[in-house]
C-alpha cells in the first residue's frame, strides 16, 4: 500500500521541485532517477501485490497493474529520449518550420515539471479506486498536459493546446455529471463511491440511473480517449506536441481516460447490464476506426497522421470491450502492445523531425538512407501498428476479430476488416513513400538517447507478438473477468 | 358599502392626471429644472375640452369614434381595480381576463384609428406599437398564471385580498419576479422611457405618440386622460402585487395604497430620469427578458 | 435557496443577453459566490461542520474574487470590451434561452425525484447553468467567453451535485475545486499568449490545424527554410 502511494507521491513532489531547480543538469537527473525509481517500484508492486485491494482509496488490481506498469515503462523511455531532446534543443530562439515565425521554448522547468506531474496524476488515475478521486486525477492530467502541448510556442502548438484544454474539460465536466448520477443509483445506504463499495451492491443498484451514468462517463471519458465524434482535439494536440509528450499522450494518457469507461463498464457488467453498454462501446468503435481511416488516407502530415492511427485504435479498444469475453482479453492485450507501437512511431517521427525539419510527408524523402537506424524503426513502426505479424498487435487485433466472429457479428465483422484495411493502405503510402529511396541529406550519427527507447519498444513489440509469457497472459485474463469474464 | 367601493374608480377618475404630473415633476427635478406643475395636465385636459376639433380631410368615422371607445375602455377597466382588501365595485371570476382585454380593445381602436388617417407616419407607429404588444402579452399573462395558480382562480379582487406577510415570507420571490415583470410591463405599454419617449417627436423614435398626431380639442383630451387612466391601472396592479394589503388594518389600507401609488410614479420618474431609450432592435430583448421573469416565477410556482 | 435559484437563471439570462465581457465576467463570479454559500444554505441544521466552511470559503475566494480578477487581467491587456457578432445574435440567444430553460425543466421533471429529495428548482437552474454554458461555448466567438462558458458549466454541475445532496468527502470536492481553479488558470494563461500570438482573441479564427479546409494542410513553408 505504502509503495503505491509512493509512485504517486514521488514524481509528484520531484514534479513541483522542477519548477524551482535552476540547472539543467540536477533537474535532468532528478527527471531521468524518478523514472526510473517508478518504473521499479511499479514492477515490485505488481509483482508483489498478490491480494485484492481493500476498501482504501487507492488500490492495484489486475488491470491496473498493467496499466500503471506499462504507463511506467512508456514514461521511463520517454525520459531517456526526453532528455536528449531537451538537451538538444536551442537555448535561443528559434525559426519554425512551417511559417517562418520566430518562436521561444517553454521553459525547461516547466516542461520537466508538467511531465513529472502528469506521471503523477496518471499513476493516480490508475491506481484510484474511488471513481470520484479518479475524475479528479483524469482532471489533473488535461491541466498537467495541456502546457506540454505549448512547448514550441508557436501560433500552432497554441491553437492546439487551447483546443485541447477547452474540449477536455468541457468533456470531463460531462463525465463528472455522470458520476452524481452514478450517486444516485444507490438506493439506500451508505453513498460510498468506491469500486468495493459499488460492486458489493451492483445487484441492487437503478438500471435506469446507472444507464444514464453509463452514457454520460462514455460521452466525458470518451472525449478525453479520442472517441469519433468528439476526437476533434486528438490530431491537433497530439502532432503539435513535442515528440516524448505526444509518446505519453497517445500511448499512456489515452489510456487512463479508457481506464475511466472500464470502471464504470464494470459496475454495469456487475449490475447485469453488459451488453448495454456494449452495444454503445461497440458503435463509438467502429466509428472511430471509420473515421480515422479516412482522414489517413490524404493526411500530408506525418505526426497528425499518427494521432489518427491512435483514434483508430482507440476503437479498436472500445470495440474490443463492447463485445466483452474473448474480445475484453484481446483489447486489454491490445492496449499494451498499441501503447509500446505507438511510442516506439512518435518518437521515431521525432527523429525524422529533427533531421528533416519538415512535418509534410511529401518532403521528407529516404529516411532509411539519412537515418538508417530510425528509418527502419519507422517501417517497422508501421509494419506493427497496422497489424501486420509478427507484431503483437496482429495477435490482439486478431484475438478481437476472433471474439466477432464467435459472436456472429457479420457486419461488424466486415467494418473491422475494412477499417483496419484502409488504415494500412493509407499509412503504407505515406510511410513507405517517406522511408525509400535516397535523400539529399547525409548520413549522420543518430544520438543514442534516440534511437535506444525506441529500438527497444520495437523489439517488445516483437516479443509480444511471437511469445505471451505466461504471467501476463494470466494477469489479462483476470483483467477480463473483472469486467464480465471470458465466457468462452 | 357599495358606495365606499365605488370611491375607488372614483379616485382613480380624479387622480389619474395628478399622477402623470407627478413623474413630470420628478424628472424635471432630476434635470434641476423646477419644471411643470403637479396639476398641469388638468390645466391641459380643460383647456382642451373648451377648442373644438379638427378633422383630417382623409379620414373617416373611425377617428371620430376611436378616442371615445379608449376612454370607454379604460374608465370601465379602472372600475375593476381593488384597493387591498376592498374589492372593487365590477368583481367577478375571471375578471382580470376582461381587464387585459379592454387594454387591448382600447389599443385596438387607437391602432385602428391611426390607420384611418391614411398617413404612412401613424402606420409605422401602429406597426410598431402592435408588434411591442404582442411581446409584451406574455408577461402579463404568465404573470396572471403564477397569481391564479397561487391564489385559485378567482376574482382580481379576491386574489389580491389575500397577500400578506405570509406570502412574501413563504413566497416572496414570485411577487418580487411578477412585479418586476409587471413594472417592465407599466414602462412599455405606458410608452416610458426606455421603450419610448415620451417627450419625442422624431420620426425614428416614436411608436405612441406618433399615433395621436392627429387628435385635437376633446377628442386630444380623451387621450390624454385616458392615457393617464392606463397609467393608473398600471400602477394599482403592480402595488396591489407587492403590498402585503393583508396584514394591514383596513383604515391604513386606503392611505397606503395612495402612497404606494405615488411611489411608484417617482419609481418611474427616476427610471426615466436615469436610463436613456433603447433602440428598437433593442426593445424586444427588455420584452423577453420581462417575459422570462415572468416565465420563471411560473417555473417556480410549478416546480418548486 | 430558491432564492439562489432564481438568481441563477437570472444571471445566465444576462449573460445570455449581454455582449458587455466585464458584466459577464463579474455575473459569473456572482454565480460563483452564490454557489460557495449554496452549501451553507442547504445544511441549514449542520453548520458547525468544519468541512462545509472550508469549502464554501475557498469557493467563494476563488471563484468570486481569484479568477475574476484573472479574466479582467485578461481583459485589460487585450483591450477588449465586446463580444461582437456572436453566430447567434443576442435578441435570438435570448430566445434560445427560454427553449433551454424549457428543456431544463422537462429534463428535472423526466428525472421524477420528489421534492423531499431535491429542490427542484436548484436542479432546473443548475441544468440551465449546463445548457446555457454549452450554447455560450458553441455561439460566441471571443475565447475568453469560451472559458467563461466553461466556468459556467462547471457552476452548473456543481449546483446539479449540491441539489441532489452528494456527500463527497469534503477532500474530493475541494480536489475538484482545484482542478476547476487550475482548468481556468491555464485556461486565462493561454489567453494570454493567444493574445500575444494572434492579435485577437476569436477563436472561430483558430483553423489553422484543420484537415477538412484544405487538401495540403501545411502551410507552404518560407522556401529557402527547407
Amino acid at each position: 500500500m505504502m509503495l503505491l502511494v509512493l509512485t504517486i507521491l514521488l514524481p509528484a513532489a520531484a514534479g513541483t521541485a522542477s519548477y524551482f531547480i535552476r540547472p539543467h543538469r540536477w533537474r535532468r537527473l532528478l527527471w531521468g532517477t524518478v523514472a526510473t525509481v517508478h518504473f521499479v517500484l511499479s514492477v515490485t508492486a505488481v509483482l508483489t501485490i498478490t491480494a485484492p485491494p481493500l476498501d482504501h482509496w487507492i488500490g492495484m488490481d489486475s488491470l491496473s497493474a498493467i496499466f500503471l506498469v506499462l504507463t511506467s515503462l512508456l514514461f521511463l523511455g520517454a525520459t531517456v529520449y526526453g532528455i536528449g531532446y531537451v538537451a538538444r534543443e536551442p537555448v535561443a530562439g528559434q525559426m519554425d518550420f512551417e511559417d517562418g515565425s520566430l518562436f521561444q521554448n517553454e521553459p525547461e522547468s516547466v516542461f520537466t515539471g508538467g511531465l513529472l506531474l502528469l506521471l503523477a496524476a496518471m499513476t493516480l488515475a490508475i491506481l484510484s479506486r474511488h471513481l470520484a478521486l479518479q475524475w479528479v486525477a483524469i482532471e489533473a492530467t488535461t491541466l498537467a498536459s495541456a502546457p506540454l502541448i505549448y512547448y514550441h510556442q508557436n501560433r500552432r502548438s497554441l491553437e492546439a493546446a487551447w483546443k485541447y484544454l477547452i474540449l477536455c474539460s468541457v468533456g470531463i465536466a460531462v463525465a463528472l455529471l455522470g458520476i452524481f448520477f452514478l450517486r444516485m443509483t444507490i438506493q439506500e445506504g451508505s453513498h460510498d463511491l468506491t469500486l468495493a463499495a459499488l460492486l458489493e451492491r451492483a445487484g441492487t443498484l437503478d438500471h435506469r440511473w446507472l444507464s444514464t451514468a453509463f452514457i454520460f462517463m462514455l460521452v466525458g471519458y470518451g472525449t478525453k480517449m479520442g472517441l469519433a465524434p468528439l476526437h476533434t482535439w486528438l490530431p491537433d494536440a497530439h502532432s503539435e506536441a513535442p515528440s516524448p509528450v505526444s509518446a505519453m499522450l497517445s500511448g499512456a494518457l489515452l489510456n487512463c481516460a479508457f481506464l475511466g469507461i472500464l470502471r464504470v463498464q464494470q459496475i454495469c457488467a456487475a449490475a447485469g447490464m453488459a451488453s448495454f453498454g456494449g452495444d454503445l462501446l461497440i458503435l463509438f468503435g467502429l466509428l472511430s476506426m471509420g473515421l480515422a481511416g479516412a482522414f489517413i488516407l490524404r493526411q500530408a502530415d506525418y505526426k497528425r497522421m499518427l494521432a489518427y492511427s491512435s483514434v483508430e485504435h482507440m476503437g479498436i479498444l472500445a470495440l474490443g470491450v463492447g463485445l466483452g469475453g474473448l474480445g475484453l482479453f484481446g483489447s486489454f492485450l491490445h492496449t499494451i502492445n498499441h501503447s509500446i507501437v505507438k511510442a516506439l512511431l512518435f518518437l521515431t517521427a521525432g527523429n525524422l523531425l529533427s533531421r528533416f525539419h519538415t512535418k509534410d510527408t511529401m518532403k521528407i524523402q529516404g529516411a532509411c538512407d539519412a537515418l538508417p537506424i530510425s528509418g527502419a524503426l519507422w517501417i517497422a513502426g508501421f509494419l506493427a501498428v497496422t497489424g501486420s505479424p509478427p507484431f503483437g498487435t496482429f495477435i490482439s487485433e486478431f484475438t478481437i476479430l476472433r471474439a466477432v466472429l464467435e459472436q456472429g457479428r457479420w457486419v461488424t465483422a466486415a467494418l473491422y476488416v475494412l477499417f483496419l484495411l484502409l488504415a494500412f493502405v493509407g499509412m503504407a503510402g505515406i510511410v513507405l513513400r517517406m522511408a525509400l529511396g535516397k535523400s539529399e541529406l547525409n548520413r549522420v550519427r543518430e544520438p543514442l538517447t534516440a534511437v535506444l527507447p525506441p529500438l527497444v519498444f520495437a523489439v517488445l513489440a516483437l516479443l509480444l507478438g511471437v511469445y505471451l509469457p505466461g504471467p501476463l497472459a494470466d494477469r489479462l485474463q483476470e483483467a477480463a473477468q473483472l469486467l464480465g469474464g471470458m465466457g468462452k | 358599502m357599495n358606495t365606499l367601493r365605488w370611491s375607488l374608480p372614483l379616485s382613480a377618475w380624479i387622480l389619474a392626471p395628478l399622477m402623470l404630473g407627478i413623474i413630470n415633476r420628478v424628472k424635471s427635478f432630476f434635470a434641476g429644472r423646477h419644471g411643470p406643475s403637479v396639476w398641469q395636465l388638468y390645466y391641459d385636459l380643460f383647456k382642451l375640452l373648451q377648442k373644438g376639433s379638427v378633422y383630417s380631410r382623409s379620414t373617416s368615422a373611425v377617428l371620430r369614434v376611436g378616442p371615445s371607445v379608449v376612454l370607454a375602455c379604460m374608465a370601465l377597466a379602472t372600475v375593476m381595480l381593488p384597493w387591498g382588501e376592498l374589492p372593487a365595485p365590477v368583481t367577478f371570476v375571471g375578471d382580470i381576463i376582461l381587464l387585459a382585454y379592454l387594454l387591448g380593445l382600447a389599443r385596438f381602436a387607437t391602432v385602428l384609428s391611426a390607420l384611418d388617417t391614411g398617413s404612412s407616419f401613424e402606420g409605422m407607429g401602429a406597426s410598431r406599437e402592435v408588434q411591442f404588444a404582442a411581446l409584451a402579452e406574455p408577461s402579463f399573462f404568465l404573470g396572471m398564471l403564477v397569481l391564479v395558480l397561487h391564489f385559485g382562480f378567482s376574482g382580481l379582487s379576491e386574489m389580491v385580498s389575500e397577500i400578506s406577510f405570509e406570502t412574501w415570507q413563504t413566497s416572496g420571490v414570485l411577487l418580487v419576479l411578477v412585479g418586476c415583470s409587471w413594472f417592465v410591463l407599466l414602462l412599455t405599454e405606458n410608452s416610458r422611457i426606455p421603450v419610448d419617449d415620451p417627450n419625442t417627436h422624431l420620426e425614428l423614435t416614436m411608436i405612441h405618440e406618433v399615433m395621436v398626431l392627429d387628435y385635437s380639442g376633446p377628442d386630444l383630451a380623451f387621450i390624454l386622460y385616458a392615457a393617464s387612466l392606463k397609467l393608473w391601472i398600471f400602477a394599482a396592479l403592480v402595488v396591489n402585487l407587492i403590498v402585503p394589503m393583508h396584514s394591514l388594518p383596513p383604515w391604513l389600507q386606503a392611505p397606503i395604497f395612495l402612497l404606494g401609488m405615488v411611489l411608484v410614479m417617482v419609481l418611474v420618474g427616476v427610471v426615466e430620469s436615469i436610463l436613456a431609450r433603447q433602440r428598437l432592435q433593442q426593445i424586444p430583448k427588455i420584452l423577453i427578458g420581462a417575459a422570462l421573469l415572468s416565465l420563471i416565477a411560473l417555473i417556480v410556482r410549478l416546480m418548486g | 435557496m430558491t432564492l439562489i435559484s432564481v438568481l441563477l437563471i437570472l444571471s445566465c439570462l444576462l449573460l445570455l443577453g449581454s455582449s458587455r465581457l466585464h458584466v459577464a465576467i463579474r455575473v459569473v463570479a456572482i454565480q460563483g459566490v452564490l454557489l460557495g454559500a449554496l452549501p451553507l444554505v442547504r445544511s441549514m441544521g449542520d453548520l458547525l461542520h468544519l468541512g462545509i466552511w472550508i469549502l464554501a470559503l475557498s469557493t467563494i475566494i476563488s471563484k468570486g474574487i481569484l479568477l475574476p480578477w484573472l479574466m479582467n487581467t485578461c481583459l485589460r491587456l487585450s483591450g477588449i470590451r465586446r463580444e461582437i457578432e456572436p453566430f447567434v445574435g443576442f435578441g435570438p440567444s435570448l430566445l434560445c434561452g427560454t427553449a433551454l430553460l424549457g428543456l431544463a425543466v422537462w429534463i428535472t421533471d423526466r428525472l421524477q425525484l420528489t421534492q423531499a429529495q431535491v429542490p427542484q428548482v436548484l436542479l432546473i437552474s443548475s441544468f440551465f447553468a449546463i445548457l446555457v454554458g454549452l450554447f455560450l461555448m458553441v455561439t460566441r466567438r471571443k475565447a475568453i467567453t469560451q472559458s467563461l462558458a466553461y466556468l459556467i458549466m462547471e457552476n452548473g454541475v456543481y449546483g446539479v451535485g449540491v441539489s441532489m445532496s452528494l456527500d463527497f468527502p469534503f477532500i474530493v470536492e475541494l480536489g475538484i475545486l482545484l482542478d476547476v481553479f487550475v482548468g481556468v488558470f491555464l485556461m486565462g494563461n493561454l489567453l494570454f499568449h493567444l493574445d500575444r500570438e494572434f492579435e485577437h482573441l476569436d477563436a472561430d479564427k483558430l483553423t489553422e490545424l484543420s484537415d477538412l479546409s484544405k487538401s495540403a494542410p501545411v502551410v507552404e513553408a518560407v522556401e529557402e527554410n527547407a
